[in-house]
């Protein structure tokens, strides 16, 4: 039993925590901002694949690292504009043209990796982002060794979290996304364009999305293969209402889902771990979400008018 | 000159011409009403002057410049402020960030929130508007968030405001302070107009008014000249006179509640303590401002809610849980509140809605499974022919037909069996005058029967003139009812403000 509780006193379980925390970090602060404007967007599962493949092709196509953020940023504002044409303009079903963009975002990213390397048997690799230890902080026992030693994405990915806030809570522009989600009229009366607005939402959002896809090909590892956005789309999903839209909530929960994550890893090798099948620890990042998202999202506020369309000048 | 001009607005929706060469002017510190009955046009007027529609035809002037149609954002420049008949506020917002939103550059870097509290603060002493900047929209009362609307119209420098029915869902209190106002308002220059279909609320308060009859004026009055039946001759367009009440006696109680305790989801119940009893040959109101609990309660006796505690009395049957089957099988005539959502289905065909209460009974389906769709046809021409229902037969579609004939389909289903209880939410909302009548010679043709009536309704005019005994629903909770003509209206008004909670709360104590 202590041995579980030493996990915790390790700078390697932080330091794990905070890195896989850090896509999920970009793809729930994404999917936030699209639902506070009152679209869901569940292309996201697509648009973090593509961001992950167009990110990595860039930097192994010569690109340098950061115009391969760059690129699947702006990928991924073009799949949020395309989500946006169906659901904000023409007012069609939220869901099925999500999962219409995920299905149409993974299978692209398939077919254009597989037409740019037809013959590549294992998954080429990049030189990565490397770790940057930022000068004394890092020092720290524990605590600093494991937040200041991180790759720059995931510094951006921390740093995101504020400036996403203040842009919501703070700017006017933050205010008439909010306001969209809550009631479309409301800023159509006050003479603002509301599809405008949440156009722009949704395509900030998607840009967001497709660089947490990116992190995973060119932070966390160093090459792209099928499958490996394995579920994260969804978990922020799910994140966006552990956290109630709200961005500090929403790394508190990417930190929980890491932090369970991370742990289920390093419980599976303590010595008598065996007893207990390895699904079962599998299973527990995700279990565990679960419950907490159920006490969390109790008393959470929707957004009023998420799933809504508003189409100008209709007979209500 | 006049503040605004509109000159021969025309606007069609498909087929429909929802405003027909409509011409109108408004000068300074003038109050226009608009009269009309739902469907008249009157919102879709507004709507083009704010900008939420463009017109086919004609255009709008304010203080001799003519105004970008189809913008609100010019409207607003010009100096139009609209408070919407539903509010366009963002309940999980502050009242302060409703109030500036589009009021800053969206590119700013930051919103600049004490110069606007500044200036929210000073209008609201200046206008004798209260309301808490930082309070949150979604915890003020009806009232309350008409203030803020207002507010949000004149942090614009609005110099023309438009209310579209404000005082729909007013206290009669709540009405006289909103009406002191804007008189406030007008003597500061504003010009404004109101919707409404209210004769006394125009009579008392507006300066002129314009009646409008299926989207075209058919007269502008002024107010001085104008008194109560020839304004509502202009609006209806005939004479229609409402069924009058006869005096019977009632018989013994359909319909008994006792105690009956609803919860709600938060710790709040819906309903709490409910006691009433609707008698045969009576017609029982339930007043109230709308959402007080009155939708639960019709819920409860439609068998969609079930109650936490107390039991009901229904025809002779104590009963604590019954489902919606059990009622109508029962005999329950059912008007529900919204007869589009849910009233009738209106993809299915009309033979289909009328059937859907008696798919049990033997004459329509065989062996309690089969539909014999013949016998269903033929029981649907019947009741078309019975309740004159205007449509092109049974099969035709039912989400087709106009409101005034989907709510007689509702009443054919509802009436035809000669149920010994109805229950009437709403049933004349949004009807034209003809249509009022139909339904309330109906009403009182199964009053007449024997029926016991409850009738829901947030018009109190309404349940005044048209129920035997009347109780007020506030906050969950309801008054012992009394005989009409027993309370004045503004009693019944602090009565619809929560006044007899208090005195059943201290009587409870006192026992």
């Amino acid at each position: 039993m202590l041995e579980l509780f030493e996990i915790l006193l390790t700078t390697g379980f932080w330091a794990a925590t905070i890195r896989i925390a850090s896509p999920l970090i970009f793809g729930t602060l994404g999917e936030l901002i699209c639902e506070r404007a009152g679209v869901l967007n569940l292309g996201i599962e697509g648009i973090m694949t593509i961001g992950a493949m167009a990110g990595w092709m860039w930097v192994y196509q010569g690109g340098d690292l950061w115009g391969g953020v760059m690129f699947a940023a702006s990928v991924g504002a073009i799949f949020g504009l395309l989500h946006s044409i169906f659901t904000v303009y023409l007012g069609l079903s939220q869901h099925v043209t999500g999962i219409g963009i995920t299905l149409f975002g993974s299978s692209l990213s398939y077919f254009v990796y597989r037409m740019l390397l037809p013959s590549a048997s294992t998954p080429p690799k990049i030189t990565a982002f490397q770790t940057y230890k930022i000068p004394y902080l890092s020092d720290i026992p524990i605590a600093g060794e494991a937040l200041f030693s991180q790759t720059p994405m995931t510094y951006l990915a921390f740093l995101t979290v504020p400036v996403v806030w203040y842009i919501l809570q703070r700017t006017p522009v933050g205010l008439a996304v909010r306001m969209a989600g809550e009631n479309p009229v409301a800023v159509e009366a006050q003479g603002i364009d509301v599809l405008a607005i949440r156009t722009g939402a949704v395509v900030v959002g998607s840009a967001l999305m497709a660089i947490g896809g990116a992190f995973i090909t060119m932070s966390a590892f160093d090459a792209f293969f099928f499958g490996m956005i394995n579920g994260r789309g969804w978990i922020c999903v799910a994140l966006v209402i552990f956290a109630s839209w709200r961005p500090g909530k929403a790394l508190m929960g990417a930190m929980l889902f890491a932090g369970l994550e991370a742990f289920q890893v390093r419980a599976q090798q303590i010595s008598g771990a065996a007893i207990i099948p390895y699904q079962f620890y599998l299973m527990l990042p995700y279990v565990l979400s679960i419950i907490a998202m159920i006490i969390m999202a109790r008393k959470a506020k929707y957004p009023q008018a998420l799933l809504v369309p508003f189409r100008r000048g209709e007979r209500v | 000159m006049p503040v605004l001009e509109l000159s021969h607005i025309t606007k069609r929706f498909g087929a429909l011409v929802a405003n027909d060469d409509i011409s109108l002017s408004l000068e300074e510190g003038e109050v226009l009403a608009l009269l009309g009955e739902n469907g008249a046009g009157k919102t879709t007027l507004m709507n083009i002057l704010f900008g939420h529609y463009v017109a086919d035809e004609g255009e709008i002037r304010i203080a001799g410049e003519r105004l970008v149609p189809g913008q609100p954002e010019a409207a607003i420049a010009a100096g139009i402020g609209m408070v919407h008949q539903h509010f366009t506020l963002a309940d999980n917002l502050s009242v302060l960030e409703n109030i500036i939103l589009g009021t800053q550059s969206l590119w700013s870097l930051k919103s600049n929130m004490t110069q606007a509290r500044a200036k929210l603060v000073q209008m609201s002493e200046e206008f004798g508007l209260i309301a808490d900047p930082d309070a949150e929209v979604g915890t003020l009362s009806v009232g309350e968030k008409q203030r803020v609307e207002i507010l949000k119209a004149l942090y614009r420098d609005a110099k023309i405001l438009i209310l579209d029915e404000p005082t729909a869902v007013l206290t009669p209190q709540e009405s006289d302070d909103l009406f002191v106002t804007l008189k406030s308002l007008t003597a500061k220059g504003l010009a404004i107009i109101f919707i409404s279909h209210k004769l006394h609320e125009i009579l008392a308060n507006a300066d002129r008014v314009a009646v409008l009859r299926r989207g075209a004026i058919v007269a502008t009055v002024d107010v001085k000249d104008a008194d109560r039946n020839s304004l509502a001759e202009t609006m209806v367009g005939e004479k229609v006179v409402r069924p009058k009440l006869t005096a019977f006696s009632p018989g013994k109680p359909v319909l008994t509640l006792n105690q009956i305790c609803v919860a709600g989801p938060s710790a709040e119940p819906l309903l709490k303590d409910i006691d009433m009893s609707v008698r045969e040959h009576e017609i029982l109101g339930i007043a109230g401002v709308a959402g007080n609990g009155q939708s639960v309660l019709a819920d409860l006796l439609s068998g969609l809610v079930d109650a936490e505690a107390g039991w009901v009395e229904l025809l002779g049957e104590k009963m604590q849980k019954f489902s919606a089957a059990q009622i109508i099988e029962k005999g329950v005539g059912r008007i529900p509140e919204n007869r589009n959502t849910t009233g009738v289905i209106g993809e299915m065909a009309i033979w289909e809605n009328v059937i859907s209460e008696s798919l049990r009974s033997e004459n329509i389906s065989k062996f309690n499974s089969i539909i014999s769709k013949p016998n269903a046809i033929k029981q649907a021409e019947l009741l078309i022919k019975q309740f004159d229902v205007r449509c092109d037969g049974p099969l035709a579609q039912t989400g087709l037909l106009s409101g005034g004939n989907i709510q007689k389909l509702i009443l054919a289903r509802a009436l035809s069996a000669e149920p010994k209880f109805i229950l009437a939410n709403q049933p004349v909302r949004g009807l034209d005058e003809g249509a009022i009548a139909y339904v309330q010679t109906q009403l009182l043709a199964a009053r007449e029967r024997g029926a016991g009536i409850l009738l829901i309704s947030e018009d109190l005019d309404e349940l005044l003139s048209f129920c035997d005994r009347v109780a007020v629903m506030c906050d969950g909770h309801l008054s012992p009812s009394f005989e009409i003509g027993s309370k004045t209206i503004a009693e019944i008004g602090l009565m619809m403000a929560g006044d007899f909670i208090q005195e059943q709360r201290s009587m409870a104590n006192a026992n």
